[in-house]
């Protein structure tokens, strides 16, 4: 029973923190800290009382009656000025929102999140802000999760809180002509943090955050098909998580993967998301990148990835979102659907750039495309070129392995 | 709320990128029509800046602006708007944003009158 209680405490949190944090920022109109404050004080009431009593009908009014409880009380203890009492007054006779049933408490997340991905907020400040309201990660997790002292994340989100407070940033899901400018902005923090979970096994958690939050985002904005794509992204780059690093911590390129390992019913969802979204005729970069990992995710064998498909995609994604690494993405789909001769002077033109100077991957595919075609010298200077700039282990114990495999002149 | 705009000139500027900008007057009748700008002017340029200074009780004032500004600040206005994006919205169709930049500073609490 007390087992069974704290379980479903556990499952409540994640979505219900969000929810309860941004009823308190709309009831006090914008104390951040306070809602934090309340929803912690409701959780521990419910892990407190819950055991014993049972979980009741409605955990998520009964939570957000708490909380709000516990706020209106607060407030009443802070405030000796008779304006304020009025405020706390007013709201004490506001129509109770959090009504008997879960199904009436408002859905303020979308809110929430379109404050926290402000543009006038800088990216770190977004992301803490983020993941402490939001995702409902403590000060000293966020921290942990991006190596800082907790004092200086702790800065970092007192910061953003007030400057959310003092420069008037508002509380509200922006109007529809503002919309192009501002959804991006917190697709891009969605994706920043799945892409920190994925590169690194000890942050997994930040990976499934941005999934359950762009699962959020998608159900609260159904006609946006580019927060669709990226959800499909994400589920379908996560499904080949269990198959990307082996035993020994070392990565395990695409083609070598196991693919009996890859979660086939996820990656399902993540097509079948993909294809919902193109429905809408509005392909942005989300979308695209999401069908290249499609691609590559329902090739039963690696030998049978539709690289011809890929390079096409490339070819799309440069004209949405130009950049040299989506080029240099296009060549190596070209070195597979063709030949490695074909795609070497694509690869020769970006190095001539010298945009890409510091980037291990040029010098990594490079090496590979000479290596294919058996100009084993020039493969062997990249591969070492590659390597000094390589940023994990593992990446750089994938790069030896393969210089080492070069035949000797 | 109450913003301070500084109208700031741009020394990354290139000719061209702000093609297509509006016209000042129109944003000033605009502006002042819906009440949003109480009041706002263009600066003399930093040659006649002065900058006043007090340490140890004595004043000290020299000529120029202090070196940071340089010659940026152009021009200022304070606004009344609802919410910074409301205010983000004024300051984008004012000719500067578009040849320049605009910094919006919410005003302290209570200092308003």
């Amino acid at each position: 029973m007390a087992g069974q209680a704290k379980e479903r405490i556990a499952g409540i949190y994640a979505d219900g923190w969000s929810r309860i944090v941004a009823t308190i920022i709309r009831l006090t109109g914008g104390d951040w800290d306070l809602a934090e404050e309340c929803a912690q004080d409701a959780f521990a009431q419910a892990l407190q009382k819950w055991p014993e009593s049972g979980v009741p009908d409605q955990p998520l009014a009964w939570l957000t009656t708490t909380a709000r409880n516990r706020a209106i009380d607060r407030m009443r203890r802070a405030s000796t000025e008779a304006a304020k009492l009025r405020e706390v007054a007013a709201m004490q006779q506001a129509p109770e929102p959090p009504g008997a049933r879960d199904s009436d408490i408002p859905d303020e997340r979308l809110e929430l999140m379109f404050t926290c991905c402000h543009p006038s907020l800088n990216l770190d400040a977004q992301v803490a802000l983020t993941l402490r309201s939001l995702a409902g990660m403590s000060t000293a997790d966020i921290a942990r999760a991006f190596v800082v002292p907790e004092r200086v994340m702790s800065q970092r989100l007192f910061r953003a809180k007030q400057k959310v407070a003092h420069a008037g940033i508002p509380f509200r899901v922006p109007p529809p002509q503002l919309l192009p400018d501002r959804l991006p902005a917190v697709l891009h923090v969605l994706y920043l943090l799945f892409n920190e979970g994925y590169s690194d096994a000890q942050k997994t958690r930040l990976s499934r955050e941005a999934i359950r939050l762009a699962r959020v985002l998608t159900a609260l904005m159904p006609g946006e098909p580019e927060a669709h794509g990226m959800l499909a992204l994400m589920l379908l780059h996560d499904a080949r998580r269990p198959a990307r690093i082996d035993a020994n911590g070392n990565l395990v390129t695409l083609d070598e993967q196991d693919r009996s390992l890859w979660d086939q019913a996820q990656i399902a969802e993540g097509t079948t998301i993909l294809s919902r979204a193109l429905r809408h005729r509005r392909a942005g970069a989300f979308q695209i990148q999401a069908a290249i990992a499609a691609c590559h995710a329902t090739a039963p064998v690696a030998a049978q990835t539709d690289w011809a498909q890929i390079a096409e995609l490339y070819g799309q994604l440069a004209r949405v979102a130009p950049s040299v690494v989506v080029e240099l993405n296009r060549a190596v789909a070209i070195g597979m659907a063709d030949s490695p001769q074909a795609a070497l002077p694509l690869v020769d033109a970006i190095a001539a750039t010298g945009q890409l100077d510091t980037y291990y991957l040029l010098h990594a595919t490079r090496a590979d495309l000479l290596r294919r075609a058996g100009r084993w010298s020039e493969a062997r200077d990249s591969y070492r070129a590659a390597l000094d700039l390589a940023p994990t282990e593992a990446e750089r114990r994938f790069l030896a392995r393969r210089l080492v495999s070069i035949p000797s002149p | 709320m109450k913003y301070l705009m500084l109208v700031c000139a741009d020394p990354d500027y290139t000719p061209g990128q702000g093609e297509g900008a509006p016209d000042i007057d129109d944003w000033v009748a605009e502006t002042d029509g819906k009440g949003t700008r109480l009041m706002g002017s263009r600066t003399r340029p930093a040659s006649d800046a002065t900058t006043v200074r007090v340490r140890d009780r004595q004043v000290l004032v020299t000529d120029g602006p202090y070196a940071e500004t340089k010659d940026l600040i152009a021009g200022f206005d304070i606004l009344e708007c609802a919410d910074l994006d409301e205010a983000i919205d004024v300051a984008s169709r004012h000719p500067m944003a578009w040849h320049g930049m605009i910094e919006l500073r919410p005003f302290w609490p209570g200092d308003e009158d």
